[in-house]
């Protein structure tokens, strides 16, 4: 049994840690949050220069042709240090889909300037407070051209292209639409966690390009792209139980520190069983992610729920260890509590993804 | 990242599949199981099985040749384990002897000792149980009472313990006392072994929750144990019952019972207000949350074989099984009772009877979140030992054991 990421993995995922920790990324969160920019430039290059978003793309576009296992390691560590850039949305997102069903033209097209950062692109799906199904999709692709309407586009003012879900006759599929040309009008919507910029978006008869039609590779996208948001919200999780546990073990009152307390240290127990259990899970995710296993469908609802349950858990519980300090402008707690929930928010929601879960396995059952 | 075995690994398998596969029936289905017709039968059963694998080599297996065992690493027991779980094979009377009182024998038991008591704990002529809690002394185990007093080199044993399993059919019991309740509480305490048929235990079965009765009350009345049975030094007991204290944590795993496959299969079949239960909202939500923890249980496992694997040693992942389990078999079992309405508390002898599984797990699970260390106290060992929090701070520490209030009053 060799359930573990290898040497080698484990250095990579070294390497990214003390990168973000020497770039103070944190620090950087907060800039974003309190400034004018929709995210952070420096670091995002810095992050491209490092080949963190070339590592899936294979060398004939461009990348570095490692695997989804490397991907999953600095997935862990971008969540952990809360790195304010468009990786997700470009990378587990939009590189995915043109990855899994683009033309080789969208490819060659595409590839080599997302894998060196000088592309950014972003997923548009939501459309309003309902959740995106293959019935109440309403943005169209007819003869070329894309109409309608999406919201909470995360880095959707900033995306140099979009991956649109919209309905093409009887079928939903994914499409792509360049952010810059006509047709296509971008406004910036304010959200909870301001460190991710988010844009609603217009399409009136934008210049669109088909990528392999079909609701299952929405399905598919979501699933390989839940794995890495996975570990992304696994690495914020283990960040709120570690500042939490360091803020009780330095706080004293009633004479002694509150680390000493049962009730925080059972608080700090329970974050900690959350973690382990959605840090299994998401092994079980990047497993399944770098496999190709047909269980993909299982196991990226089950890291999903397990990583977004530890993430709520430690962030909200953190605020909680620190007590008023907590609720501050001035701590860093309410920018994982942010980030946890933009995270949650992002791919669907955890009452979506047990739903999911449990029809995978509904389904495998049935065979 | 693969779930495959080395090269040794998947020899070592084939080879314990193999004797299994020709000393034992193949389980027909994962309800499917050995149970014994009584305790004595099981008893029986267990002991010529015990001997069978005794003689293959395949007892004790991570024990030393000399003392019956197999010198196995840690990763072929895991094997094992995985292999023996697939065939029907008596189980369930040699686990504390084997597990607990074993490992405090060799590194506490004279040679001579070692060489007369443990080859028949490995196979299974002798059991063996262990004698720590008693009324007044539960999570605060080392607040234990029974007294021990030395007149030349035998001891007087006088008291009462509790929650001794097995203890009316074992023949050796471990056994720690108090010798100095003048000192602070993990000070005076005084580690033996002691035969079970010495006059003046007397052994009183308690009644369970559910009318069953695994565990006993066993009081001691002037009992005399020779100081040679003494195990460490006089007042040193506190730091041998560690040993057998940590092997319990990591002994009582995965709680047994309805787990997510019943629950969703009976959420399948079983209508709810018109309709399949598994098609109600907060079923599937409920579900998915068992799942969940299903599943990190099982990879977790899966990662501290990975570890043992590379013959590193295992992380502290182990320590929250019990926790999760217990209260996900709780859960279950109510969900499973629930769905099946009124009937579901209809007591019936009945084979295979649906709420019946449910009911086991319902009390079940109320006692498995309390043996072998409660919720509160696996808690505590995570914050202290795998987050390095501080203790709490302790109202009875450095005073003489014979002046704290304990138990109720």
């Amino acid at each position: 049994m060799n359930f573990e990421f290898s040497a080698d993995q484990m250095q990579l995922k070294d390497i990214a840690r003390k990168f973000l920790e020497k770039e103070e990324t944190v620090r950087r969160a907060r800039n974003i949050l309190e400034g004018e920019e929709s995210y952070d430039k420096d670091l995002w290059s810095q992050v491209a220069e490092m080949g963190f978003t070339a590592t899936a793309i294979p060398e004939e576009y461009g990348g570095l042709g490692l695997g989804y296992l490397e991907l999953c390691v600095i997935a862990e560590e971008l969540g952990r240090s809360l790195a304010p850039t468009p990786f997700s949305s470009s990378v587990y997102l939009a590189t995915e889909s043109i990855l899994q069903f683009g033309s080789d033209s969208l490819k060659q097209a595409n590839l080599p300037s997302l894998a060196s950062g000088e592309k950014i692109g972003a997923f548009a799906h939501a459309e309003s407070t309902t959740s995106p199904t293959e019935k109440n999709i309403t943005c169209e692709f007819k003869d070329g051209s894309l109409s309608g309407s999406k919201i909470a586009v995360t880095d959707g003012d900033v995306a140099d292209f979009f991956i649109v879900s919209a309905k093409s006759g009887a079928e939903v599929g994914l499409f792509l639409v360049e952010s810059s040309i006509d047709g296509v009008e971008i406004t910036s919507q304010p959200t909870l966690d301001p460190s991710r910029s988010h844009a609603a978006i217009t399409f009136k008869n934008a210049k669109a390009e088909a990528l392999d039609s079909g609701w299952s590779n929405i399905t598919t996208l979501l699933d390989r792209a839940a794995v890495l948001f996975s570990f992304e919200q696994l690495g914020g999780a283990e960040a709120c139980m570690d500042m939490a546990k360091e803020y009780a073990m330095g706080r004293y009152a009633f004479g002694r520190s509150i680390a000493s307390f049962q009730a925080i240290k059972h608080k700090l127990a329970d974050m900690y069983i959350a973690v382990e259990l959605a840090r299994s899970n998401c092994y079980y995710g990047a497993w399944a992610l770098s496999t190709d296993a047909p269980e993909l469908p299982t196991a990226a609802a089950t890291c999903r729920v397990s990583a977004s349950q530890a993430y709520h858990e430690c962030s909200k519980e953190n605020i909680q260890t620190h007590g008023g300090m907590g609720f501050t402008w001035e701590f860093d707690c309410h920018l994982y509590y942010r980030r946890c929930r933009q995270l949650a928010a992002n791919i669907g929601s955890q009452s979506i993804w047990k739903d999911k879960l449990i029809s995978s396995l509904e389904r495998a059952n049935q065979i | 990242m693969d779930f495959n075995d080395t090269q040794e690994e998947a020899k070592f398998r084939k080879e314990a599949y193999e004797w299994l596969k020709a000393n034992a029936p193949l389980k027909e289905g994962p309800k499917d199981g050995w149970r014994a017709a009584s305790e004595e039968e099981g008893l029986k059963e267990v002991k010529v099985w015990q001997k069978k694998l005794h003689e293959d080599g395949w007892a004790c297996m991570h024990w030393p040749k000399a003392y019956g065992g197999r010198e196995s690493t840690p990763i072929e027991r895991v094997i094992w384990g995985q292999e023996v779980s697939k065939f029907k094979v008596p189980g369930g009377y040699l686990e504390i002897g084997q597990g607990m009182a074993g490992p405090v024998m060799m590194m506490y038991a004279t040679e001579e000792q070692k060489e007369r008591y443990l080859p028949p704990l490995a196979t299974g002529e002798e059991i063996w149980c262990q004698l720590f809690s008693e009324p007044a002394a539960g999570s605060d185990v080392a607040g234990i009472k029974t007294k021990a007093e030395l007149d030349g080199d035998t001891w007087t044993i006088n008291g009462q313990k509790v929650w001794t399993s097995g203890a009316h059919f074992s023949d050796y019991g471990i056994l720690v006392t108090r010798s100095d309740p003048s000192a602070p509480k993990h000070k005076g305490l005084t580690f033996f072994f002691v035969d079970m048929k010495s006059p003046g235990i007397e052994v009183k079965p308690i009644k369970q929750i559910s009318g069953g009765a695994n565990f006993n009350e066993v009081y001691f009345t002037d009992v005399k144990i020779p100081d040679s049975q003494r195990l460490g030094a006089v007042g040193d007991g506190w730091k041998v019952s560690l040993t057998t204290l940590m092997n319990e944590r990591l002994a009582v795993g995965d709680a047994s019972g309805p787990d997510f496959e019943e629950a969703f299969s009976l959420a399948r079949g079983q209508d709810l207000n018109g309709k399949l239960a598994i098609e109600n909202d907060a079923v599937r939500e409920k579900l998915a949350d068992w799942y969940c923890q299903q599943s990190g249980l099982k990879f977790a496992k899966y990662r501290n074989i990975s570890a043992l694997s590379r013959g590193e040693t295992p992380g502290p992942q182990s320590s929250i099984t019990k926790i999760v389990s217990g209260n996900k078999l709780q859960e279950v079992a109510n969900f499973g009772l629930d769905i099946l309405d009124s009937a579901g508390i209809i007591r019936t002898d009945e084979e295979g009877a649906e709420q019946s599984m449910y009911q086991y797990g319902f009390y079940g699970a109320a006692g498995i979140r309390i043996a072998g260390g409660t919720d509160e106290i696996l808690k505590n060992i995570i914050s202290e030992q795998v987050l390095g929090m501080p203790q709490d701070m302790r109202a009875d520490k450095g005073i003489p054991f014979n002046e704290i209030p304990s138990g109720n009053k």
